[in-house]
Order: structure tokens, then sequence, then C-alpha cells
């Protein structure tokens, strides 16, 4: 057996400080993996004898999303659970740590933020606590480190603790040799993984056993929770103004402006001009080609390893120089907005515009991502509540929503004709957005979730907790892209090298030239689109075109197909017909769109 | 009544939520039927904010179309 053989797990709602308590516990020695199939990334660390894994996290366990799903399985295989819960939101959280409790686990209890609850006149019967719930629990404040050498000393105090009344019974019947106490009460809990994993019928008593749950932590609550006075710090002011719209919006719009100068100036152009410009044009590529230069550039081997769209060229340029840096910039600041407890309440704030377009306020988070990388926005619609918002989302990432690198490009080319064609452009892009989401809701099949979100106070985000999510989140998109970047280049390569992509730049030239009214060498750009969609706009900037026939391109090119990586990407998201579709119906609208504008403006 | 029908301010009971599994969730986060809570915001024809002592849950109008309430105050 393994010398750590015991599994301390952590479980808490969102926002708890949980993590504060996995750093204390393990220090450096941290793996962050990524579960397959999730954007949900597990921590793991050690200490003292225990492997210690922290938990994304949840308000229950069960399966209503990936986040749940992880942690159910985490902790039905931990043997202790530490379990932090906010001294502010008592009634919320002891739910969860007295369905830990039922579950049978060995359980230890850290109610975390103490001061905050003290500042907001929130005073809390500990012992008492301890004694409704048959473990131990401690009262902390993880950031100001009181409390956690108690937690740690502690820890192997752990025990199992008073279950609901009625509940034990209930268990008896299921528990077998195969079928544990934990896995008994989510089956209880109607948890369909669960029953089919173990072959027994879920025994449909979730309401009955969630209503006694309830009742016992509002009994536990009543005795042990006194609040003198009506809670209204500073964050809690600053949370209502987000939602009032005379004050929200304009919190909302400075937000927005701060992102955009942050991504859109600070990193896509300075950070990128170096990264990409100096360090990976400037002294990597001309070092990689001088030592694979036996090779001939010309032949087959040589275009695919340091061509034009080489897999030690382009790839690594790209993935190095452009992508790593936007997509930090990009989970910083959602990591920022999460834990300060923003990313809710603007999912509040557009909650109403979205769901005219079959989506969801949280919806919000993709497609704000997709201003950065559409590849990566595309991951991140695995978080929406239904395949059908996960549908819309997708679709609508790749028609109407430019990428960084290609937005760069754009406002570069749209600027010098005048302000005329910024706002037409705009206009055109929310508009199609507008009318194929408002389509889309209604031709697809179905319902889409409705927004149920808990709104956490304002509070100060902890640098390292932003930090190392960021982190984490980087790790994995650029892991799991790498591979989708690189077969990307690998089959442009193959058109290329076979003549394929010559031919099909022939085979559009004809509605490039008669129905967009556009000279014959814009079928390159457009094909040079689908490689990166910023080499598509930037092919653009030499050509001589009329400010008319400049719009048209670029309203068609930013509509068009989006880049091979993201192409790739949906497929993988996707079933093969719904990926298809989305891709020929984006195509299919970009030249459309096109055209008809042409038909006034050319 | 049903909750979209709320006014900003107005004191609630919870009767009856339509769907299970929001029924489910709503519970956790402690809405649940005969709970009572405070409409602390609703945005206009947007979502309804919902609140009790510190805990606050936003429920979009769709949603809160099938939450039947009474009014406490």
């Amino acid at each position: 057996m393994n010398q750590y053989s015991k599994h301390l797990v952590l479980v808490g709602n969102p926002n708890v400080g949980k993590s504060v308590f996995f750093n204390s516990l393990t220090g450096k020695y941290v793996d962050v993996s990524n579960f397959p199939g999730t954007t949900v990334d597990i921590s793991t660390g050690r200490f003292e004898d225990y492997i210690v894994e922290d938990t994304p996290g949840i308000y229950g366990v069960s399966s209503f999303n990936d986040e749940e799903r992880v942690a159910r399985d985490v902790i039905l295989n931990g043997d202790i659970v530490l379990n932090v819960i906010d001294a502010v939101h008592m009634q919320r959280d002891i739910f969860l740590t007295q369905q830990l409790i039922d579950m049978g686990k060995k359980v230890i209890v850290a109610v975390n933020l103490i001061d905050e609850a003290k500042k907001n006149g929130i005073n809390i019967d500990i012992k008492k606590l301890s004694q409704f719930l048959g473990v131990e629990v401690f009262a902390t404040s993880a950031l100001k480190g009181i409390g956690i050498d108690d937690v740690k000393k502690n820890i192997k105090n752990a025990r199992v603790g008073n279950k609901t009344e009625g509940i034990q019974e209930m268990l008896s019947e299921i528990v077998s040799p195969e079928v544990s106490e934990a896995e008994a009460l989510l089956i209880l809990e109607e948890d369909q993984v669960i029953s089919e994993r173990k072959g027994v019928k879920t025994e449909g008593k979730r309401d009955e056993i969630y209503r006694k749950r309830r009742e016992r932590v509002d009994r536990i609550i009543n005795e042990v929770v006194s609040d003198s006075i009506e809670g209204s710090s500073f964050g809690t002011k600053l949370g209502r103004l987000m939602l009032k719209p005379i004050t929200g919006l304009p919190i909302l719009i400075v937000i927005l402006a701060v992102m955009f100068w942050f991504i859109g100036v600070l990193i896509a152009q300075i950070v990128v001009d170096f990264t990409e410009g100096t360090v990976m044009e400037g002294i990597y590529k001309p070092f990689i080609e001088n030592i694979f230069n036996f090779i001939p550039k010309d032949s087959f081997i040589g275009s695919l390893l340091i061509g034009d769209f080489g897999l030690l060229t382009m790839t690594p340029i790209y993935i190095l120089g452009l992508l790593l840096p936007l997509t930090i910039g990009f989970y910083l600041l959602m990591s920022l907005m999460e834990d300060s407890g923003l990313l809710p309440r603007i999912a509040v704030l557009s909650d109403k515009t979205l769901s005219k377009v079959g989506l969801n306020g949280r919806a919000i988070i993709p497609l704000i991502l997709g201003f950065g990388c559409v590849t990566m926005a595309t991951m991140t619609t695995r978080l929406l509540g239904s395949k059908r918002e996960r549908i819309i989302a997708t679709f609508l990432l790749g028609l109407t929503i430019p990428c960084s690198a290609q937005f760069g490009v754009i406002i570069g080319l749209l600027t010098p004709m005048g302000f005329k064609y910024i706002i037409s452009y705009t206009v055109i892009l929310i508009l199609i957005f507008g009318i194929s989401g408002v389509l889309m809701n209604k031709l697809l099949p179905g319902e889409s979730t409705s927004l149920f979100i808990d709104l956490p106070p304002i509070r100060l985000p902890q640098a390292i907790n932003v930090l190392k999510k960021t982190m984490a989140k980087t790790k994995s998109f650029i892991i799991e892209a790498t591979p989708i970047f690189a077969l990307g280049a690998v089959l442009i390569t193959v058109l290329q090298y076979t003549g394929a992509l010559t031919a099909i730049e022939h085979g559009i030239a004809p509605v490039t030239v008669q129905w967009l009214k556009l000279p014959e060498q814009t079928s390159v750009v457009f094909i040079m689109g689908i490689i990166r969609r910023d080499f598509g706009a930037a092919g653009l900037s030499h050509m001589v075109l009329t400010n008319g026939q400049m719009f048209v391109a670029l309203i068609t090119i930013t509509l068009f197909v989006p880049c091979v990586a993201s192409i790739i990407m949906i497929f993988k998201e996707r079933s093969k017909l719904e990926a298809s579709a989305i891709w020929l119906g984006s195509f299919v609208i970009a030249f459309l769109i096109g055209g008809l504008l042409a038909r006034f403006v050319i | 009544m049903t909750l979209d029908m709320v006014n900003r301010g107005d004191v609630i009971e919870i009767l009856s939520i339509k769907d299970k599994d929001i029924r489910a969730q709503a519970i956790r986060l402690c809405i649940y039927e005969g709970s009572k809570l405070k409409c602390a915001e609703k945005l206009p024809s947007g979502p309804i904010v919902l609140q009790n002592r510190m805990q606050e849950v936003a429920i979009s109008r769709k949603l809160a179309q099938q939450i039947v309430i009474s009014k406490v105050s």
C-alpha cells in the first residue's frame, strides 16, 4: 500500500476561501489536473500522511453540472472531508455540511470568514454547532491565519456526524457490500449516474430528504446563529448598485471598457508585438529554420515542418507568441471577475438580452471569451446548461464574434475609413447576432435552461488564488488546443502542397467577383482567413479596394467560417451533423450577407 | 400569484416551485415551499433577486413565472 494512503477532500460552496486552506495544508507541491471533457480542474497535494484533493465549489453533492459530477466522485473516493463553510452564509452552507454528514463521511468543519461575519453583526455559537452536527467545528479566518492550526491538528479527529432524522433507516435498506452509505444516499436522492453505476434503481425520495434536511438545518441555524444588525457592508451595497439599471449599466460599461483596454490594447498590441514579433518571429523562427536548413523548404517534409504553416514554425509562433499571452490575459480577467463576485452580476444584467437568443445570462462568459479566442470560447460552452444552448452559443461565436487577433486588424482597416463605417460594421454584426440567435431559438427544438444563480457578496479577490486559477485554466487550454492547432497546420500544409488550396481559391473566385463584386485575389484572403482569422483580414491591407469593397470584404471575413483550429474544436465538441451544419451555416450566411451588402454599397 | 409579479421591497412566501430540478437547487439556496424572502431587486423585464439574510439569488423572469408565491407584506 502507498505511504500516502488516505484521501483528505476539501469541500465547500463557491467562494468560501477553500483554496487558502488547500494552500496552507499542502504548501507549494501542488499538481493541477483537468477532468477530461470538462473545464473543471482538481488540485492535488500532500499533508502529513494524506493525499489532499481540492474540489470545485458546489452547493450540494449531485449531478446538476460538471463541477458537481467531478466533486461527487472525488468525495465518494475520499476518506476524510474537510468542509469549509462561509460564516456569512451559514444557512446555505450547512445544507451541504449536513448532506456530507448524511453520506456517512468522516467530516471536520471549518467556519471560515469568521471576521467578516463579525463585521456584519453575525455571531455563531461554534460549540453548539459542533454538538448539533456531531463533528468537530472550528472558527477560522484562513486569510489572517486564524484557526488554521486547530484545523490541521484535528484532521485526524474527523468523524461520522449526526444524520438527518430518518435517513439512517432509509440508507440501511440500500447499503450492501457493493454500495456504501454515501452511494446509497445519492441513490435515494435520485442521482442517475450512481444509480446506473451500481445497478440500483433510484428511490425517488429527493424531495422528501431535501425537505427534512432543510428543516433540520434551519432549526440548527436558529439555535446557533444570531445577527444583531441588518447586513449591509460595503460589498453588499456595491453588489446592489450593480443590479440597478441606472447604476449597473454605467458600472458594466466601465468594466467592459477596462477589459477592452487591457485585452485589446495592452495584451493584443503591446505584449503580442513583443512575444510574437520580437521573440517568435524575430529570434525563434530564424533559429529553427537554421537548424533544419538541410531539409529543402519546398519539399513536403520541409513545408510540413518549417513551411509557411509548418509544425515547427507557424504552430509554436501562433500558440506561444499570440495565443498564450491572450489566454493568460483573458483568464486573468475572468478569474478576477469570478472571485470578486462581478461575474454573476454581469450574468444577471445580460440575462434579459441573452434570453431572446435562447441563451441565459451565464452564456456571457463564452461570449466575452470569444473576443479573445473563439477556439477557447467554444471549449467553454461546456459550462452552459443544455445541448441546445451549447449549439446556439457555438454558432453565434463562430459567426459573429471576431477574435482578438482578427479584431485588431479589422479596427486598423476600419478606422481610416471613418466613423460611419465603424458604426455600420458594429450595427450589422449586432443585427446578425440578434437575428440569427432569435431564429435559432425559434427553430431548434427543446427549451433552454433559465438563469438561477447565487449572488456572492462583492469581495476583494485574493491575488494568489486569481493567479493560480489563471495558470491552471491557461495550462489546460494550451494542452488541449496545441494538438488542434497542429492538426490544423498539417491539414493546411497538405491542402497547399497538393494544390487543393489553389483549386479552392479558383473555385470560389466567381462568387467573389460576381456576387461580392470584389477583385479575384480576395478569394485568397478568404482562404487565408480559415488558416488564421487575422491572416485573412491582414491580407486585405495589401490590396487596393474602394471603401465599399473593403467594407463588404471585412463583414464577409468576420462572418466567414472561423479559423481552422476553431472548426476542429467545433467538430470535437459537437456531433458531426451539428458541427457541419454550424460550419456550412456560417459559410452560407457570410456570403449571403456580403453579397446583399455589395448590392447597396458597391 | 407568481414570482414575476412581485415588486422590489415585497416580502413573499414561496408556495410551490414547478420544476423538479430547480426545486432541488433552490432548497439548497434557502428557497423552498414555505420560506419567506424579500425581493431585493427586479430588473426591467429581467431577473428577480430574492434575499434571505445575506443570501441573494437571481432568478430569470421566465422561471419566476413558474414559481407560485403569496405576498406577506
